[in-house]
């Protein structure tokens, strides 16, 4: 199974886990996996229509999935798949 | 219900100072703590300590920086690690708000991450003013004050 590593922000939605264990053959599938054993976790993961959240950055080994096919990057028994959060903000208006 | 958090008075200080030098741009950077009670049910109150800023280079620049502020994820990466290795974690976000009350705005609200407590530092005509701290809602619906008990 793909290990994930979790951001802090988003370990109390896995037991306080910083790391656990998902099947999958896609880093897609093994984030399916896991918002699946952590129902808490998923509407952090996830938005309304299904979509991974804009500040979910997913990194697989040392690099962006971006560069690798995005969610259909496939993964192996000994992958492991980094989520890193995007942070932004500010007061906006003008 | 209100939640509490307890903030060393240096990390006031600390905040006030870069919302200043970084006027009329936003600062931002990370609250390095405890939290004691780990779990998402975050009923302990007082449960959170932070004991450190980490600042971080604002990714905006020029005018958009005025008002934006983003982190990259390297920046977010060395932040974790950095914290790990002073026996520390991340547990929080900061960032001012130029001539701008210290209340979450829309863009805030839209990427905010759970369980962080997001500090938030008004700088008006360059002076440092309030500071509040706040935490999203467990329904992502909006942010809840979290109540700053400072600390020595």
């Amino acid at each position: 199974m793909a290990k994930v590593i979790l951001p802090t922000a988003l370990r109390a939605f896995a037991d306080g886990q910083k790391e656990v264990e998902a099947a999958g053959s896609t880093v897609g599938e093994v984030l399916e996996a896991l918002a699946a054993a952590y129902p808490d976790l998923k509407r952090h993961l996830y938005d309304d229509a299904g979509k991974l959240r804009q500040y979910v950055n997913v990194f697989l080994g040392e690099d962006s999935i971006r560069d690798f096919g995005g969610l259909a990057a496939p993964t192996k028994e000994d992958s492991v798949v980094t989520l890193v959060p995007a942070i932004a903000g500010g007061r906006e208006a003008s | 219900m209100s939640e509490r958090v307890r903030i060393r008075n240096e990390v006031i200080g600390a905040v006030k100072v870069e919302a200043e030098a970084a006027y009329p741009y936003e600062c931002c950077g990370f609250l390095l703590g405890s939290d004691a009670n780990p779990g998402a049910d975050a009923d302990d109150a007082a449960s959170r300590t932070v004991e450190a800023i980490l600042a971080v280079k604002n990714e905006r620049e020029g005018d958009p920086a005025r008002r934006r502020f983003s982190i990259g994820p390297q920046d977010y990466l060395a932040a974790e690690r950095k914290a790990e290795e002073t026996g520390l974690d991340l547990v929080g976000i900061y960032h001012s708000h130029p001539d701008h009350p210290a209340v979450p705005s829309e863009t805030d609200l839209a990427q905010a991450l759970p369980w962080y407590t997001y500090l938030i530092v008004s700088a008006e005509r360059g002076a440092a003013g309030d500071v509040a701290a706040w935490r999203l809602a467990e329904d992502r619906s909006a942010f809840a004050p979290e109540e700053i008990k400072v600390v020595w």
